[in-house]
C-alpha cells in the first residue's frame, strides 16, 4: 500500500535522526555500569536500612521525575549532557561524570567549580562531606539546601520533547505535502489518518467555542492538541523513544497553560474586561465580584496546568504501582494479576491520552472564546 | 512536592520548542492543510450545487421535451386530419368532376351519334332514292323494251280511260 511505503520512509528518517542522537551522546559501556552497580551494592550494604524494604512511592516518583540519564535496557543507560549556567558562565559535561551517583557523593569539578547530583538535581558541592559522605547540607526533611546553578541540561524530558517535535513535524509536514500533491483530491495514507482529527479540532473544538473568528486560533489549538496527544502517547511507551513523563511535568503544562492565558488576555475585548472590572451588578457587590473575577483570570489556566499534569502523572504512577506490586509482595505469582491490571490501566491511559489533549484544547478554545465573544 | 516545582531548564526548552513547533507547523502544515481542506469543501459544495442545478435543468429539459413531443404529436395528428379531409375533398371533387365530365362526354357522344344517325339516314335516303330511280329506270327500260307489251298497256290504259 502507498501509505505504508510513505510511513516506512518517515520511520527510516526518524531512525536516522535517533541514531545520530545516540551517537552524539555517550552510551556508557556495560563494564562501567557493572563496576558502578557493584559500588552501589557495597554502598547499600553499608546502609542496611535502605535495602530493607521496597519503597513503592519513592520508586514511582523517581520514575516519573526528570532525569539526567535515560535507561535503555538492563544496565545500559544513555548519559545525557549537562549544561549549567553558573556564576562563572556556561559549564558543560556529560552526566556520566557523576558515575551513576544520585546521592551527592561524587563531586564533578568543571570550570573551577564543584558540582554534585542529588535526586536528579545538580547542586554546588559543599567543601566537606556530611556524616553520610554527601557533599551537601541537608535540612530536617533530608532535602539538600545548597545553592543550585541554572540547569539547562538536555534531560530525559528535553530529549523526549525534541523527539516528539521531530515526530510531529515529520507527520504533519508529510500530511501537508499530501495536500499539495493530491490537490483537491481525497486524502490518502497518513493524511487520511490525520484529517478527521484536524477536522475534529476545527469543527468540534474551535468553531463552537470561537465562532467565526476561529481561524486565527487554529494554529495554536491544533499544535497544542497534537503536542499533548503525541506526548501523552509517547509517555505510555515504556521503552526508549518514550517512557518520559513529559506532559505529566508541571513545567511543560505550565508553559502550555501560559500560552492559553496569554492568548486570552491579549485577545480579550472590551466586553471581557468590562465583565471583570465593571460587572453588571450593584456597585456594592463590586467589592466581592472584582477580586473574584480577577482571581478567575488566573485560576482558569492554573486549572488547565494542574489537570493535565495530574491526570498524566496519576496514570503513570498507577501503572508503575501495579507493576511494583510484584516487588512489594516479593513474589512472581502476583505478576499475572499485576500485569493484567497494568494492561487494563494502560488501555484506559490510551483513552486518557486523547481525552486530556481534547479537554486541554477545548477548554483553551472556551477561555479564548469567552474573551473574544461579542455581546449584542 | 518536588513534582510541583517546575524546573527552570525545562521551562526554557519547552517555551522555545513549543513556539518553534507552532511557528513551523503553522507556516508549513496548518496553513496549507486548512486552506486545502477549505478549498476542497468549497469545491465539493460547488459540485453539489452544480449537480443540483444540472438536475433542475435536466428536469426542465425533460418537461420541455415532453411538451415538445406532445405538441409535435398534436401537430402530426392535426396534419394527418387535414390531409385526410384534403384527400376526401380531392376525391370528392375528382368524382364530381369525373361525373360531370362523363356526363358531358356522354352528352357529346349522344349528339354525335344523333348527328351521325341523321347523316346516315340522309345518306340512306339519298341512296334509296337513287336506287329507286335506278330500279325504276331499269324497270322502265325493261318495260319499254317490249313494244307490243307497251302497246298493249297503252291500249289497256286507253281502254280504261274513257274519254269523258
Amino acid at each position: 500500500m502507498d501509505c505504508s511505503h510513505v510511513f516506512d520512509f518517515k520511520v527510516k528518517r526518524l531512525i536516522v535522526v535517533f541514531t545520530l542522537f545516540l551517537a552524539f551522546f555517550s552510551v556508557t559501556s556495560p563494564a562501567l555500569a557493572q563496576v558502578d552497580t557493584l559500588q552501589a551494592a557495597e554502598n547499600s550494604h553499608s546502609e542496611p536500612e535502605g535495602k530493607e524494604k521496597f519503597d513503592i512511592g519513592k520508586f514511582a516518583l523517581h520514575h516519573i521525575a526528570d532525569s539526567h540519564s535515560w535507561h535503555v535496557i538492563g544496565e545500559y543507560y544513555i548519559q545525557l549532557p549537562v549544561f549549567l549556567y553558573t556564576s562563572n558562565g556556561l559549564v558543560s559535561f556529560s552526566s556520566a561524570d557523576f558515575l551513576y551517583d544520585d546521592e551527592a557523593k561524587v563531586v564533578v569539578e568543571k570550570g573551577g567549580q564543584r558540582f554534585v547530583k542529588m535526586h536528579e538535581k545538580i547542586y554546588y558541592a559543599s567543601a566537606t562531606p556530611n556524616e553520610h559522605g554527601q557533599y551537601v547540607q541537608l535540612d530536617e526533611k533530608h532535602h539538600a539546601s545548597n545553592a543550585r546553578p541554572l540547569d539547562l541540561s538536555v534531560t530525559k524530558n528535553v530529549c523526549t520533547l525534541l523527539i516528539s517535535i521531530v515526530i510531529i513535524l515529520a507527520v504533519f509536514l508529510n500530511v501537508a505535502s499530501g495536500y499539495k500533491k493530491r490537490k483537491g483530491k481525497s486524502p490518502k495514507g497518513l493524511q487520511s489518518w490525520m484529517e478527521p482529527i484536524i477536522l475534529f479540532v476545527r469543527d468540534d473544538i474551535a468553531k463552537p467555542n470561537l465562532g467565526h473568528k476561529y481561524e486565527r486560533f487554529m494554529p495554536y489549538l491544533l499544535t497544542v492538541f497534537f503536542f499533548i496527544w503525541f506526548n501523552n502517547m509517547l509517555g505510555l511507551v515504556p521503552f526508549l523513544p518514550g517512557g518520559a513523563n513529559l506532559t505529566g511535568n508541571i513545567a511543560v503544562t505550565m508553559i502550555l497553560a501560559t500560552a492559553t492565558f496569554l492568548l486570552t488576555v491579549f485577545n480579550g475585548n472590551k466586553y471581557y474586561w468590562k465583565h471583570i472590572f465593571a460587572p453588571d451588578v450593584p456597585k456594592l457587590m463590586w467589592i466581592v465580584m472584582i477580586p473574584v473575577e480577577i482571581v478567575g483570570i488566573f485560576t482558569k489556566p492554573i486549572a488547565l496546568m494542574i489537570r493535565l499534569f495530574a491526570n498524566i502523572t496519576a496514570g503513570h504512577i498507577l501503572v508503575l504501582s501495579l507493576i511494583c506490586l510484584i516487588f512489594v509482595f516479593n513474589s512472581l505469582y502476583i505478576a499475572p494479576i499485576s500485569v493484567a491490571f497494568a494492561v487494563f490501566i494502560g488501555a484506559i491511559e490510551l483513552l486518557v491520552a486523547f481525552i486530556q489533549a481534547f479537554i486541554f484544547t477545548i477548554l483553551s478554545a472556551l477561555f479564548i472564546g469567552m474573551a473574544i465573544e461579542e455581546h449584542h | 512536592m518536588e513534582l510541583l516545582v517546575p524546573e527552570f531548564g525545562l521551562v526554557i526548552f519547552q517555551t522555545i520548542a513549543f513556539l518553534l513547533l507552532m511557528f513551523v507547523l503553522g507556516k508549513f502544515a496548518w496553513k496549507p492543510v486548512l486552506a486545502a481542506i477549505k478549498e476542497r469543501e468549497q469545491s465539493i459544495d460547488d459540485a453539489l450545487n452544480k449537480a443540483d442545478l444540472a438536475k433542475q435543468e435536466m428536469a426542465r429539459l425533460t418537461t420541455q421535451n415532453e411538451e415538445l413531443l406532445k405538441s409535435a404529436r398534436a401537430e402530426r395528428d392535426h396534419i394527418l386530419k387535414e390531409a385526410k379531409t384534403l384527400k376526401d375533398s380531392i376525391i370528392n371533387e375528382a368524382k364530381t368532376q369525373a361525373h360531370t365530365e362523363g356526363a358531358k362526354l356522354i352528352e357529346k357522344a349522344k349528339i354525335e351519334i344523333e348527328n351521325q344517325k341523321k347523316a346516315a339516314l340522309f345518306e340512306l335516303k339519298s341512296q334509296v332514292s337513287t336506287l329507286s330511280i335506278d330500279i325504276a329506270e331499269r324497270v322502265l327500260r325493261a318495260q319499254l323494251e317490249d313494244k307490243a307489251k307497251q302497246e298493249d298497256l297503252v291500249a289497256n290504259l286507253l281502254k280504261d280511260v274513257e274519254l269523258n
